[in-house]
């Protein structure tokens, strides 16, 4: 059977909005790690494709107000290349994505956009409190990282709307990301977590990915390791084993996880549990290094 | 998969075929259809064939397919390009990597129309004259291959690896080639050859 697919090329982001709106049905696609997969194999017709590979305001980054403003194109190889200084956990993540091939394409828009609970770039924008940059021929608005998404392969983003960049705060302290896969390249993670420590503010942020109908924050988690990580002596040895055990606790009793041919339930949380202590060691024994 | 018609040797002919292509795979669908969604929009391409220039090995050609043909079909079927292979074709074996602007890229997971306008190498585009690529005879060298299905992939992705500084250890060499899969598993003398070919390139 012959299906007709429109192919939308916008130059602009002005044209790319104009198209979105004309066409609410039509897919975006950037880097197209995520959708040809879909298409290669039938599991998805759109009437339309918009392409914006195109267009010049989304593939850039700019520092502003104390935040990255990171285009929602960007691909995961520059995040890596030219942002992990200032956005540490974004960047360890964005390394273990897929392989070099897919992080010379793909970009957070794409793993904002199809919202899958096991998007990479998900627990570090969490763990760091970033916003979600989205526009439409109505305007831009930004949504809170935590209110984006609304459930697997769900989020707030409006028929009309596209994912124009991530506001994600520059690090305030040290920040760390963990998965669990069957091999270091090319795995859909069987859980995953970001941390984010704030030593001037002195909060903690976490971000469970793989663990539940949609990326998490461990609110209680947070709250505890915020109120009994010892800021005024950091050094490696302050930071109890009771502690470290409790924050992974935590971590594991916030994620909702369900049983599925990556791994059970019961493993993914004793996982996270894993991950959240080891992470918290890590991140912790940089903060008595500085 | 497609059903396109084997390349031809101009660009005259390949159009001829084509056209007589499109009608029988219209066939089975309202006569009206590939005409149905032609736009006189820039930015806009109909779902039926467009025509799409692609720069390939320094060679441009201009052929007419539909937007949702990947970069990958368009190399084999359409240029008679079958040194890129198809492996699962959902990105994850790397058979089909390619160099897009000296970036490696999965030629599957990208549309050809996306990718007009990019210099694209493809493993027949390493070789100059009868010489092979330095990192070609580091793999007959090391006779890095068994079964040769995953190798056009394997070099393209070694070049790339290479040329971006990422070759610098064994370790390292994993780590970077970890997009592509190798059935016959040998891991070992391609490690082995790209770290020698790494090595030739620094002396």
């Amino acid at each position: 059977m012959v299906v007709s697919m429109d192919f939308l090329r916008p130059a602009s982001l002005a044209e790319a909005l104009e198209l979105k709106a004309a066409n609410p049905d039509a897919v975006p696609i950037a880097g197209g790690t995520d959708v040809m997969v879909e298409l290669n194999f039938d599991k998805r017709r759109p009437a339309a494709l918009l392409d914006l590979g195109r267009v010049p305001e989304l593939a850039t980054w700019r520092a502003e107000n104390g935040r990255v403003r990171l285009g929602a194109t960007v691909p995961y190889t520059r995040i890596v290349d030219e942002l992990g200084d200032v956005l540490p956990g974004l960047a360890m993540a964005a390394r273990t994505v897929g392989s070099p091939q897919i992080r010379n394409r793909a970009g957070v828009g794409g793993n904002l956009g199809s919202a899958s609970p096991a998007g990479d770039a998900h627990p570090p924008l969490l763990a760091t409190g970033a916003d979600v940059e989205v526009a439409s021929t109505r305007g831009t608005r930004t949504v809170p990282i935590g209110e984006f998404f609304l459930g697997p392969k769900r989020s707030a983003l409006a028929a009309d709307e596209l994912v124009t960049a991530v506001l994600v705060p520059v690090a305030a302290g040290p920040q760390q990301f963990a998965k669990v896969g069957t091999r270091n390249a090319m795995v859909i993670a069987v859980c995953s977590f970001g941390l984010a420590l704030d030593t001037t503010r002195r909060t903690v942020g976490t971000g469970i990915g793989s663990a539940g109908p949609v990326p998490l924050r461990a609110a209680a988690a947070e709250d505890f390791a915020a109120e009994v990580l010892p800021w005024d002596e950091p050094a490696a040895n302050t930071l109890t084993d009771d502690t470290a055990k409790e924050f992974g606790e935590l971590v594991a009793a916030a994620a909702r996880p369900i049983d599925d041919v990556r791994g059970s339930a019961a493993y993914r949380r004793h996982a996270l549990a894993v991950l959240a202590r080891r992470t918290l060691r890590w991140a912790w024994q940089d903060v008595s290094g500085r | 998969m497609t059903d396109e018609p084997a390349p031809e040797s101009s660009a005259h002919t390949r159009r001829t075929v084509l056209k007589s292509t499109a009608a029988a795979a219209a066939g089975t669908v309202v006569a009206s259809h590939h005409t149905s969604v032609a736009s006189a929009e820039t930015a806009h391409t109909g779902g039926a064939r467009t025509r799409v220039t692609l720069s390939v090995n320094g060679e441009r050609h201009r052929i007419a397919i539909e937007p949702r043909v990947t970069l990958l079909d368009a190399l084999r079927d359409r240029l008679g390009l079958t040194g890129t292979k198809k492996g699962c074709d959902r990105g994850e074996c790397g058979a089909c990597t390619v160099l897009a602007d000296g970036e490696r890229i999965k030629s599957c997971l990208t549309l050809a129309v996306m990718r007009q306008g990019a210099e694209i190498t493809t493993v027949e585009g390493l070789t100059r004259g009868d010489d092979l690529h330095p990192v070609q005879e580091a793999f007959i060298r090391h006779d890095a291959f068994q079964c040769g299905a995953c190798t056009p992939g394997q070099i393209m992705s070694a070049v790339a690896c290479i040329d971006e500084g990422h070759a610098g250890s064994e370790a390292e060499i994993r780590e970077w080639m970890s997009g592509n899969l190798c059935r016959c598993a040998a891991y070992q003398n391609i490690v082995a050859a790209v770290a020698d070919a790494a090595e030739e390139g620094r002396r």
